[in-house]
């Protein structure tokens, strides 16, 4: 038996991964779309005023990332849990820690990544201070794994309910709102050309800490709800 | 050699046994399935679970896969318990469920090379394995345009590369033709001559010669 190495394991996983979502669009599509969707609607419901806008758009931006990759987690376990694919995955040889984040990275490449590079368009449309530019992109980029790696324990826990769309809202949402605090205000801070590394920092850990401590989360959660 | 409710310490003496449970009990939905239930099997031994529908048989399967917990007992493979060598007895396992895994987004042969590649095995024979199980001009349709039967099939196609001792399969049969069967039957008997052991369930009668088989019955329990 030729074991198969973890970054082979790891690679494979996310090929797949990527292969069944560029097979199946939709489940990209949806979550941008959505995202697009309510950034764009807000500026028409409460007028064009750019002051308000501006002091608004952080939240905006961070809640509708927030609500977009809520509605695409159901993705990332429930279809493999209904044809059997988690089944044989997790019997396979590979720790389970690698398959799990594996599938996490491929989810975030497919939503958080899009969101990522959707996001700067975006913020002209609703007149983000110029200084908050560059405290927009980092807090995305530490805070979407985030909210991919935190959702994941939620989707496992949930994945052997027929209908845990509520139950996982209601999991996975107070574990966001951390990141929304610190990244909504650290790009406020930004606007106001003040010093952000201190919640940046603090996302960069939630980051850190989720990354290393969720995968385990994600593994026990399975074992239990494939039991 | 088969014990079936023996004692423990038959279970535990058998040094040459690679699947044994030792006391295993299973509770669903608060209906006893089996109680204090003894399995040892060995390598070329081929072990057909039977018993009514509900009776428990998948789930005893799905316990020596180690994909539930038992309610009480413990398995092991060769000495030590399953759970505490998670990675060297999946290597040494194939479990294929009810459920084929197989993903309608994929073509039969991605199916088929994820399959064998997340378990180690080398795919170069992918293409000449697909068409032992007869989907020779299947390779690059989706699975989703296959039909039922075609999907088991391309799960099962794994058998005829595994390296597994220990095949465990959930109603193996289910959508494969007459034919199909026949085969299948010939590769169980070629892999228990090889030093496997085969455990599967199945409503049909096989023409597996009895004195190679090994009967389990799980009766239906009402409390």
């Amino acid at each position: 038996m030729t074991p198969v190495s973890y970054r082979a394991a790891f690679s494979l996983i996310v090929k797949r991964d990527l292969m069944i979502a560029f097979r199946h669009r939709d489940d990209i599509i949806n979550p941008l779309l959505f995202f697009i969707i309510v950034v764009t609607l807000f500026p028409l419901g409460i007028g064009p005023e750019s002051s308000t806008l501006s002091r608004i758009a952080p939240g905006i931006i961070w809640v509708a990332a927030l609500l977009a990759t809520l509605l695409s987690l159901d993705r990332l376990f429930k279809s493999d849990h209904l044809d059997g694919s988690l089944e044989q995955m997790l019997l396979s040889p590979q720790p389970i820690f690698i398959l799990v984040l594996a599938k996490i990275v491929a989810h975030w490449l497919l939503t958080g990544l899009p969101l990522i590079l959707i996001a700067p368009l975006l913020a002209v449309l609703l007149h983000l201070h110029e200084s908050s530019y560059g405290a927009l992109m980092f807090t995305l980029l530490l805070g979407t794994p985030i909210l991919s790696l935190l959702g994941a324990i939620g989707v496992a826990l949930t994945v052997g309910i027929k209908k845990g769309g509520v139950l996982l809202s209601l999991l996975v949402l107070p574990l966001y709102i951390p990141v929304l605090i610190f990244a909504t205000s650290a790009i406020d801070s930004a606007a106001m050309n003040l010093p952000y590394n201190g919640q940046l920092a603090i996302i960069a850990a939630i980051f850190f800490a989720s990354l290393t401590l969720a995968p385990f989360a994600v593994s026990a959660a399975l074992k239990v709800s494939t039991n | 050699m088969l014990n079936l409710n023996s004692t423990t310490q038959d279970a535990n003496q058998t040094d040459t046994c690679l699947l044994s449970a030792v006391n295993l009990t299973c509770i669903r939905e608060e209906r006893m399935l089996f109680e204090q239930l003894n399995i040892s099997i060995s390598a070329g031994d081929i072990v057909q679970i039977e018993g009514p529908n509900g009776s428990g048989k998948t789930s005893l399967l799905r316990i020596l896969a180690g994909l539930s917990q038992p309610y009480e007992g413990a398995v092991y493979f060769q000495t030590e318990n399953i759970s505490q060598q998670r990675e060297n007895f999946h290597e040494n396992l194939l479990y294929l469920g009810h459920l084929p895994g197989v993903k309608g987004e994929m073509t039969a042969l991605e199916n088929l090379e994820f399959n064998l590649n997340l378990h180690g095995i080398n795919n170069k024979n992918a293409e000449r394995t697909l068409a032992e199980v007869s989907l020779l001009g299947f390779e690059d349709a989706l699975a989703s345009h296959l039909s039922a039967g075609q999907h088991r099939r391309i799960a099962l196609a794994r058998l005829w590369q595994s390296r597994a001792k220990i095949w465990i399969l959930d109603e193996p049969f289910t959508a494969i033709d007459k034919l199909g069967v026949e085969k299948l039957e010939q590769l169980f008997l070629q892999h228990a001559d090889n030093g496997g052991c085969v455990i599967l369930t199945t409503h049909q009668d096989l023409t597996i010669p009895p004195e190679r088989m090994k009967k389990v019955t799980l009766a239906y329990r009402f409390y």
